[in-house]
């Protein structure tokens, strides 16, 4: 038996087209005939539209067409949202492409330009007259639902787009009883996500033939087909989306934005391609944020720090209209996994879905589990601080015991598997606690501020079970297909669902492929992202797409493979059940210089010269994947943090990430993953924040305002695994892409405020910017 | 305005609006995409090219300025198709994974390491201040450079 | 990203692009483009005419004679940081030159553009004043004068991007006395996390002689309008023996220099500037005089 190739760290089958500028991305589509699109946009967060006046545009150099709302409404229809969970008084406000009365917030699209050039259409926007009347507007989901805010839509009193409630076990008994009980309010900013490809669009409508193509910087393109056939009302075999290279999502790519509809509007009416691509700081209004909650957090203890309940209510800014998948960010996938890691028996999350007028809001990497994980991890080092007790101590007993298939928790969901108690020692070993806690007491005697944050998570992913999308409002499926095909000379192509945008898979199916068919892995291609050659799927979002989309791909290659055994069985002239498949070659039992290899079957299949009765011709097979239950990928994260009193900046001397997303089929992958999810984290805790002024405007509106994290701004952090498989995966795999994310930014966190424990502060509002802390220090300080 | 500029060995002649930047004469006059848009502040990076010998943001140029000039893309990095070690350091220590900001690190680092053949980690941070990557937290782009570095040593 | 339209000329002489000047109102001066470009692409600025100086000769160029450092307008941050004769005449503009930026705007960024441009929150106005720098402009008020004036760095700075130069005047060369052995000088700023700027700058020169400070010059910037002097501080710490006490007693002082008018932005505001430029006064101090501490 040969060496798995599941398992290696390969080098990535992506790279050499990026590394030698050989890749198209969206912005990099040049069409014959093509035009420049731009979008004005309103420079007030809530205002009435009174007139547009668009003469003088139409009439600059270069400038093909302007138009506005007017030209849209009844055209295009409203631009859905995708997921509208039951049972919460949701209002799926109507989100017109092109504002056309009311603009409600600064970004929101009044009109667009066609010019020849960019340029041209850039300058044509500055000659578009637009008569506004300035309406107060409101930034804060909490403020917003205060009476006498400004009201956002006629249709959403009290600017309430839902409240939603998952409760599970008692908590209001597990409050009154306990013995202790910690609260915050925690503020989970707004955060630009900030893919370094900005959004782009190119659109080709065809009058002749009634098709439209879409390049589109997608996470989904079959969604963007989906629905953009909802809103333009052109077939949807009439469409064909392209998600062609596409530069990092993190999820600001899965909504069908307005920009991509208004740009194939452009292309419908003059017929031919128009270009729409953002600058970045259009991108900064225009693209969704993520994040943005104001949390009334609460848990019950037992004074031997038995952890009974966790209770939030929670304000989730939408943003001026619901984005595509907005509103299950902050309830399914934060709300029902309040346990964490931990052996919790009643946990409630009330959470109010809020409008303001700000860009609307929707997943972004961890996509409700980092708050969920914040909350938890935040109000443990509380509780720890309360009892006096270790922060780590009080986690281990709290936490599930080993569990190989299943564990109900008290939200109403099950874990598939966990394994938490030895990663946490496993990475406590690694960093050696005992001797940092020492350290820590050394430095403090110095006078000198060290920190230590422990977080132990699980979280919930691998979207997910169809029934569960449904029963949850989510308006499509979550399952996923692949189609393995082999072609004649033994060459393999696969066609998947799901669009990955630097994630891998291209070679880490690969790899799949390579196990299961027993083929090289340099002779497999897999094809992604068009959907006019690809599977129905629902994209790559949720760390979904190896958990899903992996395995409709194993499924279908067990398919080929077992077609293939039998034609084996036939031209071998033996028995069905007497031919065995072992890398690559069919043999007969017993008689393995009898065989043939999956390539001369691919070859026989083909050319079907001799094939049994009933069997149709070809070798390939496509595999349709619905999980029964998501995954629950976990671990334990520890930051070593140093903190400048004198000033109060923030230095991260060493951060050690312990994960379990079961088998692994890259480590090298993987572990980028890890790298990149958890350094967007501590993105959060340190250095970003959206920032809107009382008026709604954007005041963080660029990369020199809204500091990303960078290469010169902390060390390398050291990855360890364990692996514990999904019971219920046909891999065993649970995903990996937001875990990182999901716990960096609350070990940060807790790291920070170990660290000025001493010093009287308790908490500190994110970003932890050096002045941030320093007014902390000063106000512990009592001065 | 007519200007006239090696880029990749070859000479290009063009009339160009002084207002055009150098990053959409490569991208859009010359085809030669390779080179991304990342930003409009001048910090991301993602627009590095190597011109007269020196890296620059191609979107703080404007295409005039490059007159006379010689410039060399992403893809005149390995014009035969044999990839120079720093291609193929990021290719063997995962240094990329949507790609988008691959082509300024690249080039960066192609410099970097000239100017500076035996980095430290802490300088190879440093010299990658000016680009801004968000997929990969810089760990293996790091560990790519200093990869390089070694191999172009011995 | 897209700038209006504009004419664009290329000069090879520092008169020629003087009369441009003088014959076009609101014309640009282009160096390394680095300050004016991004402003233009945000259309922030619309000149109606750019110059572009940059392959001016006579403008390039480091040299040192009798004690002087010379340095042309032309002159890239990359070129300044990556200079021997830099480092060994005037180590702290070495040092300060590299904290610019990223790798590629110090290689178009020009010393002379960065000053002219006066940005409160730019490192080098502030090194070049604790240095007592020298800048020599051509072109004197009036459309027919041609002289060269030389202005020092304390007056050159009249307020946020504003300068002593006229609208028809060129910078063309900086200058600043070469250290001596025992002269100590260093810049420390605490740094903008989203673009490296200084959002504190702190610069100090100490001459040192049997352990006593026998001269100081202090500046800070990035938190006041102009490059501002620390009168006061430099009083304290002439005639003291440079110990941690001392250090900090006299560095507190800068409170008093600062003015009223302080900067800040929803990063940092300025009353932690204002705290902060004290504590990066003695970062800078500490620095140059190699003491430990905390």
């Amino acid at each position: 038996m040969t060496t798995r190739i599941f398992g290696s760290g390969i080098r990535r089958r992506e790279d050499p087209r990026l590394i030698t500028g050989g890749a198209t991305f969206t912005d990099d589509v040049q069409l014959p005939g093509m035009a420049h699109a731009a979008i004005l946009r309103s420079p007030h967060a809530h205002a009435k539209i009174n007139s547009i006046d668009t003469a003088a545009a139409s009439e600059a150099p270069g400038v093909v067409a302007v138009y506005t709302g007017a030209d849209t409404d009844g055209v295009l229809n409203p631009i859905p949202c995708a997921w509208l969970p039951p049972d919460c008084d949701i209002k799926a406000v109507a989100h017109p492409a092109i504002a056309k009365d009311v603009v409600r917030y600064q970004g929101d699209a009044v009109a667009v330009v066609v010019a020849e050039t960019r340029y041209q259409a850039e300058d044509a926007l500055e000659l578009i007259n637009v008569d506004y009347e300035v309406l107060p507007s409101v930034v804060s989901p909490e403020a917003a639902m205060q009476p006498g805010a400004p009201q956002i839509h006629e249709d959403a009193p009290n600017n309430q787009a839902f409240h939603w409630i998952a409760a599970g076990g008692d908590t209001d008994a597990a409050f009154a009883d306990a013995d202790v009980i910690v609260k915050d309010t925690i503020l989970q900013q707004r955060l630009i996500p900030n893919a370094m490809e900005p959004r782009s669009a190119v659109a080709n409508w065809t009058r002749s033939m009634g098709e439209l193509t879409l390049w589109s910087t997608s996470q989904n393109p079959h969604i963007v087909r989906f629905l953009g056939s909802l809103v333009t009302g052109i077939p949807e075999h009439k469409i064909r989306v392209i998600a062609t290279e596409v530069g990092g999502g993190f999820g600001s790519k899965i909504p069908m934005y307005a920009d991509e509809m208004i740009t194939s509007f452009c292309s419908m009416q003059l017929n031919r391609p128009v270009k729409w691509t953002a600058t970045r700081s259009e991108g900064f209004l225009a693209t969704i944020h993520g994040r943005d909650h104001i949390e009334h957090v609460e848990m019950a203890a037992t004074r031997e720090g038995k952890i009974t309940a966790i209770r939030t209510v929670v304000y989730a800014g939408m943003g001026a209209y619901l984005s595509t998948a907005g509103p299950g960010v902050p309830t399914i996938l934060h709300g029902l996994i309040y346990s964490g890691p931990y052996d919790i028996g009643a946990t409630r999350a009330d959470i109010y879905g809020v409008f303001s007028n700000t860009t609307p809001v929707d997943a972004y990497r961890g996509a409700g589990r980092p708050e969920a994980t914040f909350l938890i991890e935040r109000l443990i080092d509380l509780l720890a601080v309360e009892l006096g007790t270790d922060p780590v101590e009080l986690r281990r007993k709290n936490l599930i015991p080993k569990f190989e298939d299943g564990h109900d928790v008290a939200s109403g969901i099950t874990y598939d598997s966990g394994d938490y108690e030895p990663l946490l020692n496993m990475v406590l070993g690694h960093v050696d606690y005992q001797a940092l806690r020492q350290e820590q007491a050394r430095m403090r005697e110095r006078g000198a501020y060290m920190g230590i944050g422990v977080t132990c998570y699980a979280e919930i992913c691998g979207l997910g079970p169809s029934q569960v999308a449904g029963a949850v409002g989510f308006g499509g499926g979550l399952w996923e297909s692949a189609i393995v095909r082999f072609h004649p000379t033994g060459k393999v192509n696969a066609y998947i669902g799901t669009a990955p945008h630097g994630q891998g898979e291209e070679t880490t199916f690969a790899q799949i492929l390579a196990d299961e068919l027993g083929v090289d892995v340099d002779d497999v291609g897999i094809i992604h992202g068009d959907t006019s050659n690809t599977p129905m799927g629902w994209g790559t979002y949720g760390s979904r797409t190896t958990v899903v989309g992996g395995a409709a791909l194993a499924l279908a290659a067990r398919k080929v493979k077992e077609k293939a055994r039998l034609l084996a069985a036939h031209l071998l002239e033996a028995a069905e059940a007497d031919v065995e498949y072992e890398d690559g070659k069919f043999f007969v039992k017993g008689s393995p210089d009898q065989s043939k290899t999956i390539q001369e079957m691919a070859t026989m299949a083909n050319v079907a010269w001799n094939l049994p009765e009933g069997m149709e011709p070809g070798l390939e097979a496509s595999a349709f994947y619905d999980p029964p239950n998501f995954v629950y990928p976990f671990g334990t994260h520890v930051a070593v943090v140093e903190v400048d009193k004198d000033n109060g900046n923030v230095v991260i001397k060493r951060y050690v990430a312990g994960d379990d997303c079961g088998p692994q089929i890259n480590p090298m992958i993987v572990e980028g993953q890890i790298h990149g999810g958890v350094v967007q984290g501590w993105g959060q805790a340190l250095w970003e924040g959206v920032v809107y002024d009382d008026n709604g405007q954007l005041l963080t509106g660029s990369m020199t305002d809204y500091a990303l994290p960078r290469a010169h701004m902390f060390p390398d952090m050291e990855i360890l695994s364990t692996v514990t498989p999904s019971p219920h995966n046909p891999l065993g795999v649970k995903g990996i892409g937001e875990t990182g994310a999901i716990a960096s930014t609350v070990t940060v966190y807790n790291a920070v405020i170990d660290a000025l424990r001493p010093l009287g502060v308790t908490g500190i509002d994110m970003p932890l910017t050096p002045e941030k802390v320093w007014q902390a220090i000063r106000q512990g300080q009592g001065s | 305005m007519n200007i006239q500029v090696t880029v990749n060995g070859k000479a290009h002649e063009k009339e160009v609006d002084p207002r055009l930047l150098l990053v959409h004469f490569l991208r859009d006059d010359l085809g030669l995409t390779g080179t991304k848009i990342g930003c409009d502040t001048s910090q991301c990076g993602a627009c590095v090219v190597k011109m007269d010998g020196k890296t620059v943001k191609s979107c703080t140029c404007l295409a005039v300025q490059a007159e006379g000039s010689e410039i060399t893309t992403i893809e005149g990095v390995a014009p035969d198709g044999e990839l120079d070690p720093v291609q193929e350091a990021f290719w063997d220590n995962h240094g990329l994974q949507c790609g988008y900001c691959t082509a300024g690190m690249i080039i960066t680092a192609m410099e970097l390491i000239e100017k500076n053949p035996d980095p430290s980690e802490e300088q190879v941070r440093q010299g990658l201040k000016g680009n801004i990557c968000r997929c990969t937290g810089y760990q293996n782009i790091v560990k790519s450079v200093l990869a390089a570095a070694e191999a172009k040593r011995s | 990203m897209f700038a209006t339209e504009f004419e664009y000329q290329k000069v090879s002489s520092v008169s020629e692009a003087i009369q441009l000047l003088s014959n076009n109102e609101g014309a640009k001066i282009l160096a390394g483009g680095h300050s004016l470009i991004p402003l233009m692409k945000l259309r922030l600025a619309q000149p109606p005419l750019v110059i572009d100086i940059g392959g001016i000769d006579e403008l390039k160029g480091i040299s040192v004679e009798n004690g002087t450092l010379r340095i042309g307008a032309l002159t890239t941050h990359a070129e300044i940081s990556e200079s021997h004769v830099v480092q060994d005449a005037a180590g702290i503009l070495w040092e300060a030159a590299y904290g610019i930026g990223d790798p590629q705007v110090r290689n178009r960024g020009t010393i002379g553009g960065n000053v002219a441009h006066a940005d409160p929150a730019s490192d080098l106005p502030t090194v070049l004043m604790v240095m007592d720098a020298k800048f020599t402009i051509q072109g004197r008020g009036g459309i027919t004068s041609r002289g060269t004036r030389t202005v020092s760095a304390d007056d050159f700075f009249t307020g946020s991007f504003e300068t002593v130069l006229a609208e028809n005047e060129i910078l063309t060369a900086i200058e600043l006395p070469v250290l001596a052995e025992n002269q100590h000088a260093e810049y420390a700023k605490m740094a903008h996390p989203a673009t490296s700027f200084a959002v504190v700058g702190a610069g100090i020169v100490v001459t040192v002689v049997n352990n006593v400070c026998t001269a100081a010059r202090v500046a800070v910037g990035g938190l006041t309008p102009k490059p501002t002097r620390g009168p006061t501080v430099e009083a304290a710490l002439i005639g003291k023996e440079l110990t941690d006490e001392n250090i900090a007693a006299a560095t507190a002082l800068i409170d008093g220099d600062l003015g009223t008018d302080i900067l800040g932005d929803i990063f940092a505001s300025a009353e932690y500037r204002r705290a902060m430029a004290a504590i990066e006064l003695k970062h800078a101090i500490f620095h140059a005089t190699g003491l430990a501490h905390h």
